[in-house]
């Protein structure tokens, strides 16, 4: 594993958070250049066009021809940002031939992952955080995953394109691995997609990225990217567990009823028919 | 200061003297904020405290827009003040037309993207079988009332109501002209004609969401279709009142004598308001009932 | 001085003094005051809620505050300091110089303008209250998204009941302001003679009145939606929760320009002094503030990058975006050309002016890599945006308030402020806030979310060394209250003029101010 990031954007291992990395470098080294320019003269003048140093004010104070080049400039320097950025936006918007589809759920405060489509197709879980509530409230060291380890993580395979379905339960949460590039708002009643193909086998971690009440710092997201062999013996496993009669813990149905909130308005997923009166009068 | 010369065009500008009415209106919106708060969250001093709230308020617009009358009648208002109050009606009516122009895009919105976004592609088929995007829509679904409504058809009150206000427009025009030409008697007869349009068009609204809860079923709370519905008519009934309420006072002025050809802006200005609920009365009628 | 002796007959005629003059006042230079001791008030308010956050964030772990109160603090940190704070001083800063700056008595309604300031305090009542009733205050952020506000308790009504509170206030004082200049002005004042603060004023007003209505009617529905059963942003119903986003963003983003226009403004003021040489490129500083705000208007989606809006979308709102850019540096431009062969010098107003050139734009260009939507997607509702937005709201509109403060002072007291206080606050100010804020960029790339009470191991030396530089912050904002304080008892007797190369009509009558000026309008030359 890789030592966590500190400085920059996290390891990339897909393609998008390639790109994105490498969009961002090379936007800082613009912007530096621009600031080192924009900075370096006014400095200048803030040095040598002192008062106590008898500077005696010039009097101009207008020319169109440097108007106008500093508003050309800088817009072809944007569209020298754009162009890389549009093609990401449209890779990323691609969601098309996933080999594997995962619906993800957010409630207040887990996940569900549900195996819609692909190998694994059925499996369906939670997902909470791990980390017991003595190391945060101070009374056992704190682990090297503190905060952001699950009790069952995510698992796909190595080289896959998975697509994910984001949808949420009570409010709105967001699923982000930095790792993969992905981040999606799951907005209740409503299902979003995103996508990611791991290039690397490993266990990448995210957060919840949209306040979501109480437990939001506490509802990371933990993916396991494994070998083809790993990921079948696990589908296995979990396949048996779950016909193992196992599957009222595994519902994604939330046990302790309907949350506070929209959900009591009746927002469980997956229902009933509209009841909307045809016509008008 | 050298240069203390005044130009001629340049009037003295009125400038009031301090005035108690300001706090009292803090202290009433205080009120009312925190009462009406409380009252949502069924603490008992809420109602009494909303309602002490806009008791000083009522004092506060008495008292307030009382002592601006009489500063104008007594002349203490030139040129340069009525410029003010042209420039500041002008925009606060278009803050108006914003505080619409929310809710008409939260029409748009639901009505063209998500209500759509509802009933296609992974939302259907995951979430919400079966609905079909469709509007009048109640929402995909509610367990608790799942009871059907009827949608307000636009040709019967609402089509009456639009006649209606269009005359109002009319009227209150014929009133200006009266004003114009120092015809004191068509003045007071076309402002309390239009008042009185005002004022059955606010009943025949009233009487529209009667209709809608008794026979309709159509609620607030009869999904997106409710909400919208009933927000901006609602918003839009409110702002009839007080602008009925404007032209009620204007009329109290008219028969005190006040008012000339020339100067007589606070007529104009309950006016304009009058034309811009009309013209939103109008909007609302093509897209709220009609489409 | 004929003023002075004016004022002396005229100053005390109404009769009203101690606590009934400020409550009763129709002055404008009164009511300048009243807004900028209301908002450094909220300033400390909110100050000690950010050193709250920041004590919980020092270390890993839950050590001082609950996350049901941590994300109370949060959002109103955020809403004390965006309505509380930032936007009155710049009422207040309009309210004293405008008048003052075109030539005219007072504002165009005296009697209204105390009461935009007079709803202020109820308004920070029931604000500051709710921390006090059942289940505490707001907690869904400053932006307080469906349906988690939905969810809240009995202080999110009383929110919503502040900001339209805030926004009668806003509205009002923006139609004042915008009547004042454009029917106030000086015979021979014409707009385009007008000090850049008035015209940054001027577009910042109509922002104002067209934004603040749309935020009325987005807590509006959010307040129907908690108590009266609507389903605007309820899917069940048919309603969507992102359009309660893009209705508060279409408000949103435009209030971010409305708090740093008029800081533009005044730096714009501030540059031509020190530097004493015009203000490089007048018009084309008017044309850009006016691009800002009509751009505004255009870019709102770009804090829903991460909502999955269609690509079209995306892309629209991030090309919008970038544009702002443009316009943006022009006036960093002009604004370094008009130091460029000027006779500078450096006294604690300017200090401040060119400290807000500097770090602000580097807030600007990381406003600009958020704006890159795959880049977004990354660093949405990451410390990254934590860092951009400090960097553009404290180093952008705090330090030019300040600077603003230092420069008009000598004419708000009549005495010079110290210059060592002046200095010392400037220079333990941007270092503290350095240390406090730019480490938010390296903790925000490196993935730590957001509005959290609690972080990964990863993350602690740096959110140790940012509480560290928050409370060194906090407390150097106690040097500007000294000073201000030092100021008014005493201090060199400022000249009408107070700084060599000030150029404008406030600069022409005594210092400080008398009660009452221009009544007969002055002639331009
Ligand atoms: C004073 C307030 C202020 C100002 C001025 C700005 C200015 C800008 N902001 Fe910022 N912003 C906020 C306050 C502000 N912002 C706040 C409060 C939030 C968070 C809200 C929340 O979620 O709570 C936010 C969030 C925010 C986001 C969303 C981030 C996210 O949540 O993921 C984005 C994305 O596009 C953004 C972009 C920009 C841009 C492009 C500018 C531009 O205007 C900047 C333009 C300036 C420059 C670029 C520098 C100077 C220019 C030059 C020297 C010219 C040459 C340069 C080039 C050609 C590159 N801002
Ligand atoms: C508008 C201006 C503004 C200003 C000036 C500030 C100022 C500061 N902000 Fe704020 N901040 C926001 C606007 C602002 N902020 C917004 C909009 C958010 C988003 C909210 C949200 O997510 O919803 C935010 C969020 C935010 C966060 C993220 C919280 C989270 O995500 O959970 C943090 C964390 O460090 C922070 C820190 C600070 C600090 C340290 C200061 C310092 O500059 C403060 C300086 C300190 C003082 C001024 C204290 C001085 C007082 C004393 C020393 C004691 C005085 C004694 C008495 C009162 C008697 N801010
Ligand atoms: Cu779930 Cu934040
Ligand atoms: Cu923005």
């Amino acid at each position: 594993q890789d030592a966590p990031a500190r400085y920059n954007l996290q390891t990339p291992v897909t393609s998008i958070a390639q790109q994105i990395n490498d969009m961002h470098t090379w936007l800082m080294v613009i912007c530096l250049v621009i600031f080192i320019g924009v900075f370096g003269v006014m400095f200048w003048a803030v040095f040598n066009h002192r008062k106590s140093k008898g500077a005696v004010a010039a009097h101009f104070h207008e020319n169109t021809v440097v108007e106008i080049a500093w508003t050309i400039i800088p817009i072809l320097i944007l569209l020298g940002m754009a162009w890389p950025a549009t093609r990401t936006v449209i890779d990323m918007k691609d969601t098309s031939n996933p080999d594997i589809t995962v619906k993800a759920t957010g409630y207040q405060w887990k996940w569900g992952y549900d195996y819609l489509q692909g190998e694994g197709e059925g499996v369906r879980f939670f997902s909470s955080m791990s980390t017991p509530r003595d190391q945060i409230e101070g009374g056992a060291p704190k682990g090297e995953a503190y905060l952001l380890e699950v009790d069952k993580p995510l698992v796909v395979p190595v080289g896959k394109k998975v697509r994910m379905l984001l949808t949420a339960n009570d409010v709105i949460h967001s699923w982000w691995v930095p790792a993969f590039g992905v981040k999606q708002d799951a907005i209740p009643g409503f299902i979003r997609d995103a996508w990611f193909l791991a290039e690397k086998e490993g266990v990448f971690r995210g957060n919840c990225a949209e306040l979501c009440g109480r437990d939001h710092g506490f509802m990371p997201i933990e993916v396991h990217v494994v070998s083809a062999e790993r990921y079948a013996q696990w589908v296995a496993e979990q396949q048996a567990g779950m016909s193992a009669g196992t599957a009222a813990a595994v519902s994604v149905t939330p046990e302790d009823g309907a949350p506070a909130g929209v959900g009591a308005r009746g927002l469980d997923v997956g229902l009933n028919v509209a009841a909307v009166a045809d016509g008008k009068t | 200061m050298s240069q203390a010369t005044t130009t001629r065009s340049f009037d003295h500008y009125f400038v009031p003297e301090p005035s108690k009415y300001p706090i009292f209106g803090s202290v009433a919106l205080l009120l009312f904020g925190s009462g009406a708060a409380m009252w949502l969250n069924k603490v008992e001093a809420g109602p009494w405290m909303f309602f002490a709230g806009l008791a000083i308020l009522i004092y506060m617009l008495f008292g307030w827009f009382g002592q601006v009358v009489r500063e104008s009648e007594s002349g203490l208002y030139g040129q340069r003040v009525d410029a003010s109050f042209r420039w500041s009606m002008g925009w606060f009516i278009f803050s108006e037309v914003m505080f619409f122009a929310a809710f008409f895009g939260a029409l748009f919105y639901a009505r063209v993207l998500s209500v759509p976004w509802l009933a296609s592609g992974d939302n259907e088929a995951l979430l919400w079988q079966g609905f079909s995007s469709a509007w009048p829509s109640s929402g995909p679904y509610t367990p608790s009332r799942a009871d059907p409504f009827t949608p307000m058809g636009a040709w019967g009150i609402p089509a009456i109501n639009t006649l209606i206000l269009l005359t109002s427009g009319v009227t209150l025009t014929f009133a200006h002209y009266g004003l114009l030409a120092g015809k004191r008697g068509r003045l007071t007869l076309g402002l309390a004609a239009t008042i009185l349009l005002g004022g059955v068009f606010i009943g025949l609204q009233a009487y529209e969401y009667v209709h809608a809860y008794a026979e309709l079923n159509l609620r607030l709370d009869s999904g997106i279709y409710g909400s919208t519905f009933f927000l901006l008519t609602g918003f839009h009934g409110l702002h009839v009142t007080i602008g009925a309420i404007m032209l009620t006072v204007m009329l109290f002025r008219v028969l005190a004598g006040h008012f000339s050809a020339q100067h007589h802006f606070g007529f104009e200005a309950a006016a304009w308001y009058w034309h811009f609920v009309d013209v939103v009365w109008l909007i609302l009628f093509v897209v709220v009932y009609w489409l | 001085m004929a003023a002075v002796t004016h004022d002396q007959l005229q100053g005390h005629q109404h009769g009203q003094s101690g606590l009934m003059r400020w409550i009763t006042t129709t002055n404008h230079k009164d009511i300048g005051t009243l807004y900028m001791f209301f908002s450094f008030f909220m300033f400390l308010s909110g100050g000690v809620m950010a050193l709250t956050i920041r004590a919980e964030l020092f270390q890993p772990g839950l050590q001082v505050v609950q996350p049901e109160f941590f994300n109370q603090l949060t959002t109103m940190h955020g809403l004390v300091m965006v309505f509380g704070a930032i936007m009155p001083a710049f009422v207040g800063f309009a309210n004293w110089m405008i008048p003052l700056m075109i030539g005219a008595s007072d504002m165009a309604f005296a009697r209204m303008n105390n009461w935009s300031f007079w709803l202020l305090p109820p308004a920070a009542i029931l604000l500051l209250g709710s921390f006090f009733v059942p289940g505490g205050a707001a907690a869904a952020g400053w932006t307080m998204y469906a349906p988690l506000s939905v969810q809240m308790g009995m202080g999110m009504d009383l929110a919503i009941f502040a900001i339209h509170i805030m926004g009668i206030s806003s509205i009002m004082g923006a139609i004042n302001i915008v009547v004042t200049v454009l029917n106030m002005r000086a015979p021979g004042m014409t707009m385009m003679k007008m000090p850049m603060f008035c015209w940054t004023w001027l577009i910042t007003a109509y922002l104002l009145i067209a934004v603040m209505p749309v935020l009325a009617g987005a807590v509006t529905m959010i307040l129907t939606d908690r108590h009266f059963g609507t389903s605007f942003f309820n899917a069940a119903g048919g309603g969507d929760p992102v359009m309660y986003q893009h209705i508060f963003w279409f408000f949103g983003h435009p209030e971010v320009y409305i708090m740093i226009l008029p800081a533009f403004g005044i730096v714009s003021q501030i540059i031509p002094a020190f530097a004493r040489k015009p203000l490089f490129g007048y018009a084309s500083m008017v044309y850009a503030v006016a691009a800002i705000a009509i751009l505004s208007f255009a870019v709102w989606a770009h804090h829903m990058f991460a909502t999955g809006m269609p690509a079209a979308g995306q892309l629209f709102f991030m090309y919008a975006t970038m544009l702002i850019a443009v316009p943006t540096g022009v006036k960093v431009f002009n604004w370094v050309a008009t130091m460029w062969r000027g006779s500078l010098s450096f006294e604690t107003p300017m200090l401040w002016a060119v400290g807000f050139i500097f770090v602000f734009t580097i807030g600007g260009f990381t406003g600009l890599i958020c704006a890159i939507a795959p880049i977004d997607i990354q660093v949405q509702d990451t410390y990254y945006v934590v860092a951009h937005f400090h960097y553009v709201l404290v180093a952008g509109s705090l330090f030019a308030l300040f600077a603003g403060a230092y420069y008009w002072l000598p004419k708000w007291t009549g005495h010079m402020p110290s210059e060592f206080l002046g200095k010392l606050h400037f220079w333990c100010s941007l270092v503290f806030f350095n240390i406090t804020f730019f480490p938010m960029h390296f903790l925000g790339l490196a993935g730590m979310p957001r509005r959290i009470p609690d972080y990964a191991l990863q993350f602690a030396d740096f959110n140790a060394l940012i509480s560290i530089g928050a409370f060194g912050f906090g407390l150097s904002q106690l040097i500007f209250l000294v000073a201000v304080i030092k100021c008014i008892r005493g201090g060199e007797r400022a000249a009408a003029r107070s700084w060599e190369g000030a150029e404008g009509l406030e600069w022409t009558v005594p210092s400080p101010a008398p009660h009452h000026t221009f009544e007969e309008a002055p002639v331009l030359r």
